[in-house]
């Protein structure tokens, strides 16, 4: 493992993008943040613009508006971008699957590193999500 | 020659300030989470970071805007910090450099961050960093006339004395400024231009995350967000440096004389870091009239109350 992955590895910066979610994952994911779970040990924070992030975390299902926006913001990132589906809406479409404003799962639009099941995911399974994460680097 | 490079690449100039910047950046984060009752990043969290920025990401251009400008900005903002960096640290640290009205020269050269900052947002073409570069230009306005008054006072206070070297020796020959109700009064002014500066909560409006998502470096990516980074570690360690020379009476390098010298920077940095955690983030109209009429009253005051000798 060289400097650059160490480095890369110890500071990982999130954008959030919630598709067409119902919110549930979103609190979720801010619940990391906050003092009782606290990403913050890993060096992750949240970041407000695309071009400042490392891994964009995607949740609720993709429809067909959500999918364009998804590749631009996935094309504004500055690479190497690591990718998190989180949630049963982000890894497979969950109850939205058979719907007709689905445009399939995160993984159909934008290559995935991680998955994070659940719905939603408590922070413990968000956290060893990023924890697999920072080991494929 | 060969000793003056030196003093501006290793010590007491870039390097120096660079390695010092990004540890006490990172007690600040450390501190803030002990505030938040969090764990906290490691200490060294602000150098994986600027490695990351530095060597793995890709930089991006922006599309619209002047590219070249855009670029040129951090580079400028490096190396006024720097320069300014080496005229602080050697006062400081006991060096003569004989340069009569460097504390003029000091003012100017700490604008120069900001005002790069400014440049290059507006050369990214994009309308958050606009509105976040005109919000740091107020901010600039509103703290720049407080922080020359300090200034004002400081001279007159040491006696004409236009060197930071020969006010430090007066100082350590009679008693420190912060010692006095009028330096009390400046030292106050002094701090919250510092956290103006800084663009520190409860000024960083220029850059607030929440609601223009950084603002004035929102098109910044990779290597030049990276400078941008180290810049501003390199100011978190240049005006609590300042502070101290101003107010403090400088330090002394010899024995126990080193622990009060870390003892005073850690100090300053935790009142910064204590304003910062403590306070929300004030609107613009707030902040300018915060400077242009009670910071700036504030001074005037103690520079009248050091008149009378007080």
């Amino acid at each position: 493992m060289g400097f650059k992955d160490f480095c890369f590895k110890k500071s990982l910066w999130l954008f959030h993008y919630g598709g067409a979610s119902c919110n549930n994952c979103d609190i979720e994911i801010l619940d990391c943040l906050t003092p009782r779970y606290d990403v913050e040990r890993f060096g992750m924070k949240l970041v407000g613009s695309p071009r400042h992030a490392d891994v964009l975390l995607v949740n609720g299902s993709i429809n067909k508006r959500d999918k364009d926006r998804l590749l631009e913001v996935y094309d504004q990132m500055a690479k190497p971008v690591k990718v998190v589906a989180v949630g049963a809406c982000g890894c497979t479409g969950g109850i939205f699957a058979e719907g007709i404003p689905f445009a399939g799962p995160v993984d159909k639009i934008i290559p995935v590193d991680a998955y994070i099941p659940g719905c939603p995911p408590k922070p413990e399974a968000i956290i060893a999500g990023i924890v697999k994460l920072i080991e494929t680097i | 020659m060969g000793a003056h490079i030196l003093y501006f690449l290793v010590y007491p100039g870039f390097l120096f300030t660079a390695i010092v910047g990004g540890l006490i950046a990172g007690v600040d984060r450390k501190l803030t989470a002990a505030v938040q009752f969090r764990k906290g990043p490691p200490v060294l969290q602000p150098f994986y970071d600027f490695f990351k920025l530095l060597l793995v990401k890709e930089t991006i251009l922006p599309a619209s805007g002047s590219k070249i400008t855009f670029l040129l900005a951090p580079v400028f903002a490096l190396s006024g910090i720097s320069i300014a960096a080496v005229l602080v640290m050697m006062p400081l640290l006991g060096i003569n450099t004989g340069f009569e009205g460097d504390i003029i020269v000091i003012f100017y050269l700490l604008t120069i961050p900001s005002l790069t900052y400014i440049i290059g947002a507006m050369a990214s073409g994009n309308p958050l960093a606009s509105v976040g570069a005109s919000r740091e230009m107020k901010l600039i306005i509103g703290y720049e006339l407080t922080f020359l008054l300090v200034i004002a006072a400081i001279i007159y206070k040491s006696g004409a004395e236009t060197s930071l070297y020969q006010i430090i020796q007066t100082q350590q020959a009679g008693s420190v400024h912060i010692g006095s109700i009028s330096g009390v009064l400046l030292f106050i002014a002094g701090m919250f231009c510092t956290q103006a500066k800084l663009g520190l909560v409860p000024f960083d409006m220029g850059e607030a995350e929440t609601e223009i998502a950084e603002g004035a470096f929102i098109e910044y990516s990779g290597s030049a967000f990276a400078l941008i980074k180290l810049s501003k570690y390199m100011l978190f360690f240049t005006l609590p440096a300042l502070i101290i020379l101003l107010f403090m009476g400088g330090v002394q390098l010899t024995g126990i004389h080193v622990l009060w010298a870390i003892l005073k920077l850690v100090a300053v940095v935790l009142l910064i870091t204590l304003i910062r955690n403590t306070n929300p983030r004030l609107k613009i109209n707030q902040a300018m009239r915060f400077f242009f009429v009670w910071m700036n009253a504030l001074v005037v005051i103690a520079i009248v109350l050091s008149y009378f000798g007080y």
